[in-house]
């Protein structure tokens, strides 16, 4: 065993061993060579890409959002600085520490934390708005903890600020982070998620102008997810400002006048279609709506038996009631079914077939002309006239006014309401047209529906003597940077095939309601303006053949007033709905007739259309005891 | 005094091997580039601090040079003695990080016991190994003492837990006895054996493991079963060599380690550091440069006046490229993340000093070599 004995045998074995370790180690050394030049020039070009994904983040700069005026430019839209609390889930080292740590500063639950990390979907890295509006002190505390909490961060953006709170709120709008539903059904591809974009009312209709142009920076962050420098940016464009057809003294006039009940107020020029005034109530402030509310308050919203979301003036369908008979008159004077002079004995009632169709005055209003029918209201006259005309003949002049068909305003969502007619319900229900149904269609019952807005179109039509417009919300748009103001003209539309003749004894007899003795609209009578209007009084609840019935107790009829002013050159045209509320001449002529006063002879300074300092403050106005 | 004199030999200063201390300082050096790149915060900033022990490490390299091996390895059981002292005075009164108990505050020194560990195993079982000459090999049984020396201070370091020092010192044994040279026979029984025992040997390492460690294993097995969390640290030292390319990212330009993606940038990952910003060209000559020091370390085994140098020679190549090809390709993803630091340029005082002390051995057994072979 003693083959390797000497010394020079053993130092060279040592040699040998030592040679192959060397060599072996070369060898991986070697290996791990290869492996550097694989990593780093193989692939070289993929790590440096996922490096620059690592560092770099796109962080979006939100617009300044445009600002609205009302036409005379009292500002009614701002944006004032907000801080927002935001997450970027990634970011989060703890989870469930930090989300614990937020409920416990902002005092919500665990779970309305999470919802609001859940609520949208988002692209990695893309920060989630937790909460806007951040008062100082949540905010400092946030800040405090920001060093064990990761992936918080507060940002100062702008906060839409609706100065006057709820007033005009359904015109206005509001506005919110665009919903997964609105991200992918737009074409505009300059929405990605976290945009605030107008998710109601002008807000939405002028969202393309008032939007503007998010800009983009680039941040490097570090691993925690903080901003260490901004690598470059393109720059917001700023969205641009909308001036109003709206007078917000005249709106101010028309809330306090309806005060606290439910209902709609529109007022129209019916020399142009602008909208002077629009309102709907009960209403919601809009900052409450552009702030984020949680689920639990949303559903409260939704659910509200009230409606409080719901613009009533162009989606609160409604029976006109009497103010039908001005499109009725119409088309009885224009079909040659009677001349202005005719008579009628009127005894409280009619007898159709085997049903009576009762007046809404018990004794009747005993022999009357046009004049004094419509000035009266008496239905016996115009259930007469309705049966022996037809109810096409009344569709087809209600269709002249506009009845029966969206007017076009640059709202979404705006109803068609019915102009019931033998063909329409041969469509809608697939019966044949009833005699007896003509008679309550005479008096604006029966299946008849209208929107406020359609009201409002068709007294401006009989103010203009057939002269119609569309309605419209925007007289100009400006833009900021160049300072050019774009005019939006007026759009006419076609008259109402109606001849001058036929509206000479409309607006005699419409100024007959308020003038005369007798006539309905008599609350609405000014010692300053000579004022024409009509009347009506809608059932809620009522079979469509049935005429006239007894209101169930709870269901007090819905009170119309529709009127223009002066008589002699209309300059404001106004519809007034309010819900439940009785008759029309004492509970919604006295709004118009307000309104009306205010307009035409405006104060110097009227008090309450100054902003409000607080937001939140709500001005509780006692409905006007006149009528 | 008058004893020591006499052992160095005269032709001693002749000897001292120039191209050792230079390769060893540029090392040093960019090493302290790279902790000044990534770590040049704190109180006293760490390259600061590492230049310190940089400069205690060059005291013990030139002590170790004036005192002849063979003197050295008389102390080698005493030494041994002290560290095993000093590691069960660590697992009761030391200081804790990160889930692991491995140090010891001493006058406001932070040192690390397993480190010293390396030293004094690489000592005892030169030692022992060049006192116990086996004519043909080593069998089994002959091993059993020489093992147990080795065994004894590796259980307590993996109690602390430190696996990267308890492989080194394997590794250190493993090394010697290839050196000593062992029968074919007890190679293909010894191996036999491990197989047979690998079971048991894996549930006892398994088991030693903290959680942190068994995930780090795990991930490395398989790094998509959690790519955002556990694999986290190897994907991120992966893309910060990576993305280095040919030339690197520059000089305190390196986005993965400046805004801190790379976990332990200044201690286990710092040559991932040196990767990005230095590109493959750096880590080239780097790699080249401890290549140097090692073959010098291997040249100076061979040239050995006995087989004590040798021994001792090999025993630190052995401690310092097993590191080295260690840390490398755990850093690019080569081998799960087990902890151990790059030699001479990972943050570390103890490590350090100890590094140094073992390239000042080689540069001993260089200069009392056998002028022989010249």
């Amino acid at each position: 065993m003693s083959y390797i004995s000497s010394p020079q045998d053993q130092v060279k074995a040592l040699h040998d061993r030592l040679l192959w370790m060397a060599v072996v180690m070369c060898g991986i050394v070697a290996l791990l060579v290869v492996r550097l030049w694989g990593l780093q020039v193989w692939y070289g070009d993929y790590y440096l890409q996922l490096s620059e994904q690592n560092r770099l983040r796109h962080v979006p700069i939100q617009a300044p959002r445009g600002l609205i005026y009302d036409r005379t430019g009292r500002l009614l839209v701002t944006n004032v600085p907000s801080l927002n609390l935001y997450v970027v889930e990634e970011d989060m080292s703890d989870p469930g520490a930090t989300i614990a740590e937020i409920s416990r500063i902002l005092g919500w639950t665990e779970e309305e934390v999470r919802d609001r990390i859940n609520s949208r979907r988002r692209s990695a890295y893309a920060p989630v708005l937790i909460k806007q509006g951040l008062t100082l002190s949540e905010a400092a505390r946030i800040e405090a903890h920001r060093l064990s909490l990761s992936g918080l961060k507060i940002e100062v953006e702008a906060r839409r600020r609706y100065l006057y709170g709820p007033m005009a709120s359904h015109l206005l709008g509001y506005v919110g982070e665009v919903t997964a539903e609105q991200l992918e059904n737009s074409k505009d591809s300059s929405l990605s998620p976290g945009s605030i974009v107008g998710q109601s009312g002008l807000e939405a209709s002028y969202d393309h102008w008032l939007r503007g142009r998010d800009g983009m920076k680039r941040v490097e962050v570090d691993a925690l997810g903080h901003e260490r420098r901004v690598v470059d940016a393109v720059e917001p464009v700023r969205g641009d400002d909308l001036y109003l057809t709206i007078d917000m003294e005249l709106q101010h006039v028309a809330e306090a006048a309806l005060g606290e009940r439910a209902g709609a107020v529109v007022a129209v020029d019916p020399n142009s279609g602008d909208v002077l005034a629009m309102v709907s109530h009960p209403s919601v402030d809009p900052n409450l709506l552009s702030g984020n509310m949680s689920t639990a308050e949303w559903t409260k919203l939704v659910n509200d038996a009230e409606h409080p979301l719901t613009n009533r003036v162009i989606q609160g369908v409604y029976p006109p009631g009497s103010v039908f008979k001005i499109p009725v008159a119409a088309a009885a004077l224009e079909s040659r079914q009677i001349r202005p002079g005719d008579h009628i004995f009127c005894q409280g009632g009619l007898q159709f077939g085997r049903r009576f169709f009762r007046d809404w005055k018990a004794g009747g209003h005993g022999d009357v002309d046009l004049n004094d029918a419509i000035a009266q209201s008496c239905d016996v006259y115009f259930y007469r006239v309705g049966s022996e005309m037809g109810v096409d003949t009344i569709a087809k002049y209600a269709t002249e006014f506009g009845l029966g068909q969206p007017t076009g305003i640059a709202l979404a969502s705006e109803r068609h309401g019915i102009v019931p007619s033998t063909d329409w319900k041969a469509k809608a229900m697939g019966e044949p047209w009833y005699p007896g149904e003509t008679l309550s269609v005479a008096i604006g019952q029966g299946y008849v529906g209208v929107t406020p807005l359609q009201m409002a179109d068709l007294i401006a039509t009989v103010a203009s003597g057939g002269r119609r417009y569309q309605p419209h919300l925007v007289k100009s748009i400006q833009d900021r940077d160049s300072g050019r103001l774009e005019t939006l003209p007026p759009t006419r539309l076609a008259d109402a095939a109606v001849g001058a003749k036929t509206f000479q004894i409309l607006r005699r007899a419409l100024t007959a309601v308020v003038e005369s003795e007798h006539g309905t609209g008599g609350p609405a009578r000014s010692k300053l303006v000579s004022i024409a209007g009509k009347t009506g009084t809608a059932q809620v609840v009522g079979a469509a053949g049935a005429g006239r019935v007894k209101a169930p107790s709870g269901f007090e009829d819905h009170a119309w007033f529709v009127a223009f002013a002066p008589v002699e050159s209309p300059e404001i045209a106004i519809a007034v709905l309010v819900e439940h509320g009785g008759h029309g001449g004492s509970a919604a002529a006295p709004v118009a007739k307000q309104m009306i006063e205010s307009y035409l002879r405006p104060l110097p300074s009227s008090p309450g259309t100054t902003p409000p300092g607080e937001v939140t403050e709500s001005k509780p106005v006692k409905r006007s005891t006149r009528g | 005094m008058s004893r020591l004199r006499a052992i160095s030999d005269r032709r001693v200063p002749t000897n001292f091997d120039w191209r050792l201390v230079a390769a060893t300082s540029a090392i040093l050096l960019i090493g302290l580039v790279s902790l000044y790149s990534v770590a040049g915060g704190g109180t006293t900033p760490i390259y600061q601090r590492q230049f310190y022990w940089m400069l205690l490490g060059w005291a013990a390299f030139g002590l170790m040079t004036v005192v002849d091996y063979r003197v050295l390895a008389r102390y080698a059981y005493v030494g041994y003695g002290l560290v095993m002292l000093l590691l069960l005075l660590v697992l009761v009164a030391g200081r804790s990080s990160q889930g692991a108990q491995r140090w010891l505050n001493v006058g406001g020194l932070s040192i690390q016991p397993s480190e010293l560990a390396k030293l004094a195993v690489l000592f005892v079982l030169a030692s022992y190994f060049a006192e116990r000459r086996v004519v043909g090999g080593y069998r089994i049984a002959q091993l059993t003492v020489p093992a147990l020396l080795m065994l004894a201070p590796l259980a307590l370091v993996m109690k602390q837990p430190d696996l990267g020092t308890a492989l080194t010192l394997l590794f250190l044994f493993l090394a010697m006895v290839a050196v000593v040279g062992i029968r074919s026979r007890t190679l293909v029984v010894g191996t036999l054996l491990f197989f047979m025992l690998f079971p048991f040997l894996w549930q006892g390492v398994w088991h030693s493991l903290k959680g942190y460690q068994r995930d780090r294993l795990v991930t490395f097995l398989d790094p998509s079963a959690d790519p955002q969390g556990k694999s986290y640290h190897l994907m991120q030292s992966k893309i910060a060599i990576g993305s280095g390319g040919w030339f690197g990212k520059g000089f305190q330009e390196g986005t993965q380690s400046q805004l801190k993606f790379l976990p332990e940038a200044h201690t286990d990952f710092v040559f991932s550091v040196l990767a990005e910003e230095w590109g493959f060209v750096g880590a080239i000559v780097v790699i080249g440069l401890y290549l140097v020091v090692l073959l010098l370390g291997m040249d100076a085994a061979m040239r050995a006046r006995d087989m004590l140098g040798s021994l001792l020679a090999i025993g630190v190549v052995a401690m310092i490229g097993f590191n080295l090809i260690i840390n490398v390709a755990m850093t690019s993803g080569l081998l799960p993340v087990v902890g151990i630091p790059l030699p001479l340029m990972s943050y570390g005082g103890t490590a350090m000093v100890v590094t140094m002390t073992g390239l000042g051995v080689i540069m001993n057994v260089r200069m009392r070599r056998l002028l022989l072979f010249h």
